[in-house]
């Protein structure tokens, strides 16, 4: 497992001072999968991807990349790693066509390659017609398809993309999608980070990240299936007065309204929640009954951060 | 061979990037002729110690008199006793002193009288300001062997070697060219890392495999041929404009320009390396500058300035190159006669190289 793994880290962990922005997180990101970091701002999400490209050096633990050891040799790593920052971080006074040559040319690609290689992306990520375009004038979709394009110049077997579709429409995040799946049908192990649920779920694996600890880890679907709390869902507006005596009763790990339905995550204590939950609705002279329903994506999210001891199974 | 097309590829892309900005592209111009302008018309210069050299041929109570009366006005230093007026040439024209004091055999004899002058006192024109003084030194009082007190404003020949017009704009110019250069220099490359840093650039291109070297050698080569540039364009103006000639060999002059951009460029990188915002790298920058121009030698001769400035001074990289360009410029100096500058430039060109490499890190911690 540990050599067919595209990432292993064990223990990393990064203290900014008094602050421990990655607590122990241990990590085992499959070959030619998309592996997906989920986490809300300030969670460790970018620092871990730091750590993993060599940028930042681990206050405790090791990380071995592509089976080298980042500490030891980061260009190692970084010759067959792909990195796209956070924020657009080519060069705005550079064409597309320029920025392009040049990360082909860092990454040693020779003049012929490079040209054929340029050709190819311009092609598969729609820049052909925006080639004299400099970057610093585009829009962030646009941006965002010529960062991806220079981050894979260099046929990368691992990608690390640090929330890549946080400046872009909804279209384009769908056609950003498509493009990571074709990426890992040729073998391309993308690591990339989000706050998005939906492409949370696209994942093949995902880790949920919250205040610098791993409290979750697994395919979105078995963490869905095997969530550690009971969705129930009240078909009616109960009013915010309701809503709040609901929020505020034990067990009730989260609640959210969606239209006109209420959304209630319960923890699984004694097995009475949902009993006495009923009876709170009874006696405030609401008598629809509480319903069933699938665990989401999102209902993980709340269970996993709420209680960060508590780690889903994988 | 991928280190070389690495660094190629950082230079070329950041020759491109000074392309498309078009003010700091309009500086490499603009800066040069605006000095030119503004030092070569509006500058004129006072001072002490400068270094003398002796040629005391008589060797007399009179003559030995003569050289301590000289030396007592502390416009000279204690003058260094050579054995013959082409060993003073030689000092002269490497720089190594500013005044040279020729005694004649018959010393004793011309000061009693007659029509010639008793001595000959011999002024670096390359230098500023050294003239003016020297004029203090022929009011120095000769004493005849009776102690006849003769009035000697006639008997001392004041000649001034390498300016004889005695025009400032020849002694300005050729150091304009140092100047110019410290400043635009240090000021492109303060900012080459910081720059991408605030950018946010920095952190995608340490991602890479570029290695640290390759980085900076590759910001450093695309400033030295701007730096040829503007060297060419300050000899340029300095001809047509001022006519200052160059009396020695051009291909010398452009070696010890490259050898004095390339230690601006290194203290530019250095200072890169140090601030944090664009801001900071231009007052680093800016604070570098003021002892370049006030200790260097272009405002007062070195040999003027206390031990302490002259102490920092050596470690000016301007204060070399302003030796080096006087000298070849206008005494027609060849390099062999100043090898020490030109090994002092050398010197610390790779030493602020070397701390800027070590100090540069592929990472963000």
């Amino acid at each position: 497992m540990a050599t067919d793994a595209a990432i292993v880290a064990r223990g990393l962990t990064r203290r900014f001072g008094a602050l421990t922005a990655v607590d122990h997180v241990d990590l085992d990101v499959p070959r030619g999968r998309i592996y997906g970091f989920l986490g809300p701002n300030g969670s460790g999400k970018s620092t871990t991807l730091r750590m993993l490209c060599g940028l930042l050096r681990p206050s405790a633990g090791t990380a071995t990349v592509l089976g080298v050891d980042v500490e030891k040799s980061p260009d190692e790593v970084r010759r067959h790693l792909g990195y796209m920052t956070q924020k657009f971080s080519l060069w705005d006074d550079l064409t597309v066509l320029e920025n392009l040559h040049f990360m082909g040319s860092i990454y040693g690609l020779g003049k012929q390659a490079l040209q054929r290689r340029i050709d190819e992306l311009l092609a598969a990520y729609s820049l052909t017609g925006l080639r004299q375009q400099r970057a610093g004038t585009m829009s962030g979709g646009q941006r965002q398809r010529l960062a991806l394009a220079a981050a894979t110049i260099h046929e990368p077997e691992l990608l690390l993309l640090d929330e890549p579709t946080s400046a872009v429409d909804p279209q384009s995040r769908r056609d950003f999608w498509d493009r990571l799946f074709a990426l890992t049908n040729v073998g391309t192990t993308v690591l990339v980070s989000t706050h998005y649920m939906d492409e949370a779920e696209r994942c093949h694996q995902l880790a949920i990240l919250a205040e610098g600890r791993l409290v979750a880890q697994g395919p979105p679907a078995d963490l869905m299936e095997n969530i550690a709390a009971d969705v129930l869902r009240l078909d009616r507006d109960p009013g915010v007065a309701l809503r709040a005596r609901i929020a505020a009763q034990p067990g009730v790990l989260g609640v959210a309204q969606i239209g006109a339905q209420l959304r209630i995550i319960c923890a699984r204590g004694d097995g009475q929640e949902r009993v006495r939950l009923q009876e709170l609705l009874r006696a405030a002279g609401e008598t629809t009954a509480l319903e069933s329903t699938r665990a989401n994506l999102e209902d993980v999210f709340v269970v996993a951060t709420h209680a960060p001891s508590n780690r889903a199974a994988a | 061979m991928n280190a070389w097309r690495r660094l190629s590829a950082i230079a070329w892309k950041e020759a491109m990037q000074l392309r498309r900005d078009r003010l700091s592209f309009g500086m490499i111009v603009g800066l040069p002729l605006m000095q030119m302008l503004l030092f070569g018309y509006a500058i004129n210069f006072d001072v002490r110690g400068l270094k003398a050299i002796v040629v005391d041929e008589a060797n007399t109570t009179a003559s030995r008199d003569y050289i301590a009366a000289l030396a007592a006005t502390q416009v000279v230093g204690r003058p260094r006793t050579v054995a013959s007026g082409a060993a003073a040439d030689a000092a002269l024209r490497a720089g190594a002193a500013s005044v040279a004091i020729l005694i004649p055999r018959d010393f004793d004899r011309r000061i009693q009288g007659g029509g010639r002058s008793a001595a000959q006192i011999i002024v670096d024109g390359a230098e500023p300001s050294i003239q003016s003084v020297v004029q203090g030194l022929v009011a120095v009082p000769l004493h005849a062997r009776h102690g006849a007190v003769q009035n000697s404003a006639r008997m001392v020949e004041v000649r001034t070697y390498y300016n004889p017009e005695r025009r400032t704009a020849v002694q300005i110019v050729p150091a304009l060219i140092g100047v110019i250069l410290s400043v635009t220099m240090v000021l492109f490359t303060s900012g080459a890392i910081v720059r991408e840093r605030e950018r946010g650039n920095l952190e995608l291109l340490i991602a890479t495999p570029v290695g640290r070297t390759e980085l900076l050698v590759g910001k450093f080569l695309p400033y030295v041929a701007i730096g040829l540039v503007q060297t060419t364009l300050i000899l340029l103006v300095g001809r047509w404009l001022f006519k200052v000639p160059i009396v020695g060999s051009l291909l010398q002059l452009y070696v010890a320009a490259l050898l004095f951009v390339g230690a601006s460029l290194a203290l530019g990188l250095l200072v890169s390396t140090f601030a944090k915002t664009q801001f900071q790298a231009f007052q680093l920058a800016f604070m570098t500058m003021l002892p370049s121009i006030l200790l260097s030698g272009f405002m007062f001769p070195y040999d003027g300035m206390p031990q302490l400035a002259q102490w920092i001074a050596q470690l000016i990289p301007l204060t070399h190159f302003n030796i080096l360009v006087r000298g070849i410029v206008l005494r027609g100096a060849d390099l062999s006669e100043l090898a020490p500058q030109l090994l002092k430039l050398l010197v610390f060109m790779l030493a602020m190289f070397s701390i800027a490499l070590l100090r540069f890190r592929k990472r963000l911690d």
